[in-house]
């Protein structure tokens, strides 16, 4: 692996980092410090400067009229774009764009028409259905929603959980059952329009968060047409686990460029506090958690590039992709631990990022596949078949 | 499981000794307990729940009912109550202003 920045690198990673320090962050001073969302002035204001410096739609393939950016880089960018108070779970607040689901990057020709190119124009939204209430982290056996054919259609009866983004969609992607098989090969993916009868959002699931919330949703004798299956009958498993193991390294970044901002104000802070007449960075406890703060971090930098090194280069990145996502979402709720500790009182009010972070972090051990899956897919890599 | 706000409607009087400075979501209503206006007090709020609908009802006189919930929640819950007014209703609270919102389809 490369460890040198080419100076291509270097100078992207500084101009976006200078875009989130003078254009984001000052604009949290006056909101919610919950908020998810800028006014709709600022962030087109903003994505107008994301299209000048030729970052809008990162994730968006070249092919489709992307920035033609390598993972590593994209990986260093999703670290920087985390080091503001909404960073972990909007990072800069969308200004750079989406790829929308790059799921339909595979689509057929009439499904991109539909869906994907008027998601690349910003006129739809699509959501990701997969997890239900019966379980997220094991889809293959836990997906109870069945379709059933009908003549050209497909019946689709059952429910989803912790979906993001679904009450503001105009279409998503939906695992269910379409085959007696109880494991990964009688899932089928579909393309839902959520205007399609039996279709509704129930509710939304209340959180840690007090932002970009999940919701609830049911499908009630949901009739789908046979040409908006995605890929390939009973093999939409295959479709799920791609994007569960390459969302594990932009997740683990969003956590390193957290913590990386909250090192950076405690080293800023320690300096200045006084205690019993000396300032606290002048006491060993508080230098250890600094230490144990940037040791964190660098170990959960280095896996997780390594993994985005591995992607690029095309070959599996499984294992990889599993170590950053779990070493980088513990290090850092560490790491904002550890600094809320060294802000004290401060540490815990919502006037500073912390609180935020510590609640957000949290849940970033159990989104995307919990910590103890990880671990399953990381011996499951190491054992290979001699594992049960 | 319902999503409605259940508590009960109280008097103006009645929740001001009540009300504190929490973060939490508040309903104002008329005397025939249509809902006026949906309000949250957030991280910036001065005095929380006490503070943000002592504000509002300054600016709504006509509000003589209120109830709240507590919640650290206040953002999603606050955008939840906006939806399901809109399910409901057809449209948000007279004095709520755009937002831009989802939709629910709330069971019940």
């Amino acid at each position: 692996m490369q460890l040198e920045l080419t100076a291509e690198q270097d100078l992207v990673i500084a101009t976006v980092r200078r875009f989130v320090r003078e254009e984001i962050a000052p604009l949290e001073f006056d909101l919610d410090p919950d908020a998810d969302e800028l006014a709709a002035a600022d962030k087109e204001r903003l994505i107008t400067k994301t299209k000048a410096m030729g970052l809008y739609g990162l994730d968006i393939p070249p092919a489709f009229g992307g920035p033609d950016i390598d993972l590593v880089t994209r990986t260093l960018l999703a670290v920087e774009m985390a080091q503001h108070r909404a960073g972990l779970y909007a990072p800069c607040y969308g200004t750079f764009g989406g790829a929308g689901l790059a799921q339909l990057f595979e689509a057929t020709e009439e499904q991109k028409e539909k869906y994907l190119y008027p998601t690349l124009r910003g006129e739809k939204r699509g959501f990701f259905g997969l997890s239900e209430p019966s379980g997220g982290s094991d889809p293959a056996r836990a997906i109870q929603t069945r379709a059933v054919r009908d003549g050209d259609d497909w019946i689709i009866n059952g429910g989803k959980l912790w979906i993001s983004g679904a009450d503001k969609a105009q279409y998503g992607l939906v695992f269910a059952r379409t085959a007696n098989d109880k494991g990964r090969n009688g899932v089928t993916c579909f393309i839902v329009d959520t205007d399609t009868p039996g279709f509704a959002v129930r509710r939304i699931v209340h959180t840690l968060r007090s932002a970009h919330y999940a919701t609830e949703l049911s499908f009630d004798d949901m009739r789908v047409p046979a040409s908006n299956i995605l890929g390939e009958l009973n093999k939409g498993f295959a479709i799920a686990n791609d994007r569960l193991t390459k969302q594990r390294i932009p997740y683990a970044a969003g956590c390193i460029g957290v913590a990386i901002k909250a090192q950076e104000m405690a080293l800023e802070y320690v300096p200045q506090r006084e205690t019993f007449g000396a300032p606290l960075s002048s006491r060993q406890s508080i230098q250890w958690m600094l230490v144990d703060n940037e040791i964190d971090i660098k170990q959960s930098l280095w896996i997780t590039l390594e993994a985005a090194a591995k992607a690029d280069s095309g070959e599996n990145f499984r294992k990889q992709a599993a170590m950053a996502k779990l070493v980088a979402t513990e290090a850092g709720g560490r790491v904002v631990d550890r600094c809320m500790q060294m802000f004290g009182g401060l540490g815990v009010a919502k006037d500073l990022p912390f609180e935020r972070w510590f609640r957000e972090m949290r849940i970033r051990r159990i989104g995307e596949g919990p910590s103890e899956v990880q671990r399953h897919v990381i011996a499951r890599e190491l054992l290979g078949s001699s594992l049960r | 499981m319902s999503i409605r706000m259940h508590k009960p409607w109280l008097g103006i009087a009645e929740a001001k000794g009540l009300l504190r400075g929490n973060l939490g979501v508040y309903q104002l209503a008329d005397e025939h307990q249509q809902v006026l206006y949906i309000g949250f007090a957030g991280g910036k709020s001065l005095f929380g729940l006490k503070g943000e609908v002592g504000h509002a009802l300054q600016r709504l006189p006509q509000a003589c009912l209120v109830r709240w919930e507590v919640t650290s929640a206040y953002l999603t819950r606050y955008k939840e109550l906006l939806m399901l007014h809109r399910h409901d209703f057809g449209e948000l609270p007279d004095n709520n202003e755009p937002l831009p919102l989802g939709v629910l389809r709330p069971a019940g």
